[in-house]
């Protein structure tokens, strides 16, 4: 594969042509026709604390700065609010294109250091697969298990629980066609 | 009419006040809503991030059931609404994504039923004129800021029934409540809610901006039609302040009269009683 080195304020990244063509693909995107305009990243409110704004990471992706991206805080950040997709003038739904990127690096394995989102995924998604649906106090207490955070929230949770909002017995059911869909999903039928 | 209903996991724990309010002004407003039976999670945002063909497949199933049902499908929470519509639409519009949707979930899609959100319903297929006239108590000088949240009216092609930058149905509701609402620019800027436990910090400085927003624009409360942004605005919020955040069903629900409504309101983490004995809506 054809890589180069591209050195950007934020650091040296490495250049990969076949990466735009990957990512347009996937998302279904016309990522070429993004000419920097930055509406998308005058509206996102989201990434600010993230390394790159929206556009800079369709520049990143038009160059083929595959890793830069992949490991970029911003996509975990995109909270696919769609402002972006709305104001883009060339039609470009840019939140598609997160969730391709967050996609791609969640199937490498690639995330930023200190970054929760892809386990917070991983556990969610693993409470669909057993019970068919979310118990979100089960599901708030595996993720503070996991990250060793569990004495932030405590107070919330227990006014949460108080209140009857975090029940501790759900309704659930297992549900053998949801686990269908998770084998079918991950190709195993 | 009757409608199959979606709750969605979070009216069954954070949003069990939008559950219950739901269905009591429907009931008042001679809605039947039918609980789809067997429902399952929507996915929510964990499926759409890290794996598209769950994101589908996980949506597409309960369109199945909804459509072994035969009824339209009423959907209260903001977030699965988006989840379902998209995979509905993606199926209606694209031949492609209809066999993958129908080869992942096992089934045939007719695109005979239709999916709205509870709001949708109210506003179109009831009227706010109809609204008006079921009111006994009328929210008479509270200003409401309405709030959209991110998801409930865009994208555009997949939501057509509100305008995406500065939508006013529930802003409409609220008047037709006898309510006064306030314009003001926040009214779709996304809170975060998605990130609320991985990234708290992040989401506290969006939550201060749309309540502080709120505020100046000279609101006594804000109304939402999400259970996560009902919740994360007030779990969020910044320690001092107090405005309460309402879903736009518990209006309904006081402006009708109806005696569970403080049920409810006892269920929020921002304590709305002192607001509403100022305007003398709960005893
Ligand atoms: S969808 Fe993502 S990138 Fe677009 S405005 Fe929202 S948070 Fe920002
Ligand atoms: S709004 Fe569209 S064209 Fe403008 S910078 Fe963003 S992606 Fe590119």
């Amino acid at each position: 594969m054809a890589t180069a080195t591209l050195h950007l304020p934020a650091g040296a990244v490495t250049v990969d042509a076949a990466f735009r063509e990957e990512v347009a693909r996937l998302s279904g995107q016309p990522l070429e026709l993004c000419f920097q305009c930055q509406k998308c990243a005058s509206g996102c409110y989201p990434t600010q604390e993230g390394d790159y704004t929206p556009n800079e990471i369709m520049r990143l992706i038009q160059y083929g700065a595959r890793d830069a991206v992949l490991r970029s805080r911003t996509i975990w950040l995109c909270t696919s609010c769609e402002t972006c997709g709305l104001r883009c003038p060339n039609g470009i739904r840019i939140a598609e294109v997160m969730d391709t990127l967050k996609q791609m690096a969640a199937a490498r394995g690639i995330a930023p250091a200190g970054e929760t989102g892809p386990l917070f995924h991983n556990l969610f998604l693993s409470e669909i697969r057993a019970a068919g649906r979310v118990h979100e106090t089960m599901l708030m207490l595996k993720y503070k298990l996991k990250t060793g955070n569990l004495f932030a929230d405590m107070k919330l949770g227990w006014q949460l629980f108080r209140r009857g909002k975090l029940p501790l017995v759900p309704r659930l059911k297992k549900d053998p066609a949801v686990r269908r869909i998770f084998e079918r999903a991950s190709g195993q039928e | 009419m009757q409608y199959s209903y979606y709750p969605g996991c979070s009216l069954e724990a954070t949003g069990v006040e939008y559950n219950l309010s739901t269905r009591a002004v429907a009931g008042a407003l001679g809605l039947e809503l039918v609980e789809l039976p067997g429902w399952t999670c929507c996915g929510s945002s964990s499926a759409h991030a890290v794996n598209k063909d769950l994101a589908l497949g996980l949506a597409a199933h309960n369109i199945a059931l909804a459509q072994e049902q035969g009824r339209d499908l009423v959907v209260p929470c903001s977030a699965c609404y988006t989840r379902l519509c998209k995979a509905d639409h993606e199926m209606r519009h694209d031949p492609a994504e209809k066999a993958r949707a129908e080869r992942l979930a096992g089934f045939s899609y007719t695109g005979k039923i239709q999916i709205y959100s509870f709001l949708e319903i109210v506003k179109d297929r009831v009227g706010c004129d109809e609204v008006a006239r079921a009111v006994r108590k009328p929210l008479t000088g509270l200003k409401v800021a309405c709030y959209y949240g991110c998801l409930l009216v865009r994208p555009p092609e997949v939501r057509p029934f509100d305008r995406a930058e500065d939508p006013t149905s529930l802003d409409e509701l609220a008047a037709a409540l006898g309510a006064e609402p306030v314009p003001w620019c926040y009214k779709t800027t996304c809170c975060g809610a998605g990130l609320s436990l991985t990234r708290p910090e992040v989401v506290e400085q969006l939550v201060a901006r749309i309540l502080s927003a709120a505020r100046e624009a000279g609101a006594d409360a804000l109304v939402t039609a999400c259970p996560l942004c009902q919740n994360n605005l007030e779990m969020r919020r910044p320690a001092q302040e107090g405005i309460p955040v309402f879903y736009f069903t518990e209006l309904m629900g006081l402006a009708f009269g109806l005696g569970e409504a403080p049920g409810w309101l006892k269920k929020h983490l921002v304590d709305p009683f002192p607001l509403l004995q100022r305007f003398s809506l709960v005893g």
